[in-house]
């Protein structure tokens, strides 16, 4: 069985409009040691679905069905009790502005042993010594003196290192990044990307990277999923989904990059914009920027605007795609009469 | 430049005798400090029995010197607080420099007041990061559009207004029809294009543009890029384009200068620059760009952090986390200096060959 399940997530927000499906049927795994990306733009639900995971979704949100498997416990239906015993302890988080995460008015090293203390039974020495081993390996200059320093001391860069030294203090078996490193100039981001990943490698250590960026997946993930309006539209092996895409919408993400089109030449855009989550086209949601929604005969393919798509395999990807799906369906027919 | 592309220029611009040869904007020495010490009596501390005034001032920019020619986009580059958008405020006149000038189309204009800079600022536009902010909330898109063509053309009637509105709109893709809607009514990239057609409706020749699509997802990031270079080609605009994202700048840039800690350490065409980057600081920089490809390169890790603008580094503001720094660079200030390629480096390293 797989570290961390998760299956047919559905996680709404009641507002007084109504309610909003911020994510419907995400299903996805993460092995032991795994790095995970989750791809998407703004208000796709990819921060959504990473929050839910730990419950961490505040009203008016909720978790609406689906289950959340890690371990054998469900932590969907777990109390607040059983859920803080995990939290920061088995799975720990990274959010996207340190400044944000890091409580301004106690010192780098109160922190750092609070949240030791929180979970083990220890002296307030013994939590410091560990505090400092976890600023060795993320590679602060003068770890000691950092100790008693507070957040504002700290560059952008130097906080996310303390940000990851925290996320790895207990040693969890997953750690979730939502946007690590969207905050940082490209050269710290480089940087502080290498060390998540060597010590994610060294720790056997489970990662969800979620960001917006397909170079940062690319570099850091194994598997990835890419998420349109709340659902997952492709996954599979990172390197297979940027070297052939399946889904248009992962077609026109990795093709709109400047560094795939000639310098001076139009970019490959893909029209409109993402669709509210209040209010979302029928069918398979991208179908109103879709470019292959006609058949090669010209005709509009129903079933796009009709009926949401469920997921087809295409090689060692699943794309949930009416297109991909005849594609599949010809190539099958295709080999059967041969 | 041909006499068909020279005789195109002069067409689109109606001023006399227009000097294709000579720069459109010259920055030449530039600097801008701003004060952390608040005002005069702020400033004044007791130290040994006596007052003194004491002041210490952010170094934002040092000595910049850039050229932009006609019909080019020249990319400003760096990392945050490495002074690009200051860079491009001083230049619009929204900041004045401390020292040094800037010269448009041949006449100085840092100095001017805003009476004199208005014909200037006719013809020199901008398009700023956040779309969310660069638009007056309690106006409607009409009314955004309109107030650029009354204060440059008093002289227009409502409909000359009118019709042009219409046809900025519609050259960004925005539906005329929407002219009643507030700008929170549209997405961030439809916001952009309101953004950019409030610049293009003052027909400009030069755009200054501070991060324009750094806020929108990446779909739509292509979809704004495209509409710049679009513009581009049917007005013949030259850009200031001012971005972190050195993929966007392979793209879009004729001429990219990289800046670092408020000083300029490598021009070059962007071909030249991406195919060989020449300064360590321009190397480190494109070599942390996270890439598609499967066989990435190391990238060049680099000692350390940015120091702070407050208290310069001696000599080459980069040498603390260079990798090639010596006692000279520890001293000595480096110049740009020409390559044989036109390719303009200031690096001590460079210049002695040892790199």
């Amino acid at each position: 069985m797989a570290l961390l399940e998760v299956s047919q997530l559905d996680v709404r927000f009641a507002l007084r409009q109504g309610e909003v499906k911020a994510i419907r049927d995400v299903s996805f795994t993460l092995e032991r040691g795994e790095r995970l990306g989750i791809v998407g733009e703004s208000g796709a639900g990819k921060s959504v679905a990473a929050f839910s995971l730990l419950n961490l979704i505040a009203k008016p949100g909720f978790i609406a069905g689906g289950s959340i498997t890690f371990e054998g416990q469900t932590l969907n239906t777990m109390s607040e009790r059983g859920l803080r015993k995990i939290r920061g302890n088995r799975i720990s988080m990274i959010f996207q502005d340190p400044m944000m995460t890091l409580n301004p008015v106690l010192s780098i090293g109160e922190q750092m042993v609070e949240c030791l203390k929180a979970h083990r039974r220890i002296s307030s020495k013994e939590a410091r010594a560990i505090a400092l081993d976890k600023l060795r390996q993320v590679q602060i200059p003068s770890p000691e003196k950092r100790l008693d320093q507070y957040p504002h001391e700290l560059s952008g860069g130097m906080r996310q290192r303390i940000i990851i030294a925290i996320a790895l203090l207990l040693d969890p078996d997953i750690i979730i990044a939502d946007e690590p490193t969207t905050a940082l100039d490209v050269t710290i981001q480089a940087e502080i990307m290498a060390l998540l990943l060597d010590l994610c490698e060294q720790h056997n250590v489970g990662l969800i990277l979620i960001t917006h960026d397909l170079g940062v997946v690319s570099q850091v993930t194994q598997r990835m999923l890419v998420m349109y309006a709340g659902r997952v539209i492709e996954q599979g092996p990172t390197r297979e989904i940027i070297n052939d895409p399946q889904h248009p919408y992962t077609q026109g993400l990795i093709n709109a990059l400047p560094q795939m089109a000639t310098p001076g030449e139009k970019l490959n855009q893909i029209r409109g914009s993402m669709p509210s989550l209040s209010n979302l086209p029928s069918g398979c949601a991208f179908h109103p920027r879709c470019d292959f929604i006609k058949r090669a005969d010209g005709q509009t393919r129903p079933v796009c605007i009709e009926q949401v798509p469920g997921f087809v395999q295409a090689g060692n990807c699943q794309a949930a795609c009416h297109m991909v799906a005849e594609l599949m369906e010809d190539r099958r027919l295709k080999e059967e009469s041969q | 430049m041909s006499t068909q592309a020279s005789a195109m220029a002069a067409n689109h611009i109606p001023a006399e005798n227009v000097d294709t040869a000579q720069p459109l904007l010259q920055i030449r020495d530039l600097k801008k400090r701003f004060s952390l010490s608040g005002d005069f009596l702020d400033q004044l501390r007791f130290k040994g029995g006596k007052l003194i005034r004491h002041q210490e001032h952010v170094h934002a920019i040092n000595g910049v010197n850039l050229e932009i020619n006609r019909g080019e986009a020249l990319c400003v580059v760096g990392e945050s607080g490495c002074g690009k958008s200051t860079v491009a405020r001083t230049v619009m006149g929204l900041l004045s420099p401390s020292e040094g000038e800037i010269h448009y189309d041949g006449q100085r204009i840092d100095h001017l007041s805003s009476r004199q800079l208005l014909p200037y600022r006719k013809r020199m536009q901008m398009i700023f990061q956040n779309p969310y902010a660069s638009l007056n909330p309690r106006m409607t898109i009409q009314q955004t559009l309109e107030e650029p063509l009354r204060l440059h053309h008093p002289k227009w009637n409502r409909q000359q207004i009118a019709d042009k509105v219409e046809e900025v709109m519609d050259s960004v893709g925005i539906n005329p029809d929407w002219g009643k809607r507030f700008g929170h009514e549209f997405s961030g990239g439809q916001r952009q294009r309101i953004a950019i057609a409030r610049a293009l409706a003052v027909d400009p020749e030069f755009i200054v543009a501070d991060e324009p699509i750094s806020a929108l997802d990446v779909s739509i990031q292509a979809q704004v890029l495209n509409l710049l270079m679009e513009a581009q080609h049917a007005r013949n605009l030259t850009y200031l384009f001012i971005t972190h994202d050195l993929a966007v700048v392979e793209h879009f840039g004729t001429r990219v200068a990289v800046m670092y800690l408020g000083t300029v350490c490598e021009v070059a065409t962007t071909a030249t620059l991406f195919a060989k980057p020449r300064h360590p600081y321009t190397q480190a920089l494109l070599s942390s760009i996270p890439r598609l490809e499967d066989d990435r390169p190391q990238h060049i890790r680099l000692k350390g952090e940015v120091p702070t603008p407050v208290n310069l580094p001696s000599g080459c503001v980069f040498h603390g986390r260079c990798p090639y720094a010596n006692a000279r660079c520890i001293q000595e200030i480096p110049q740009l200096q020409m390559q044989d390629d036109g390719t303009r480096v200031a690096c001590h390293a460079v210049e002695e060959g040892r790199l």
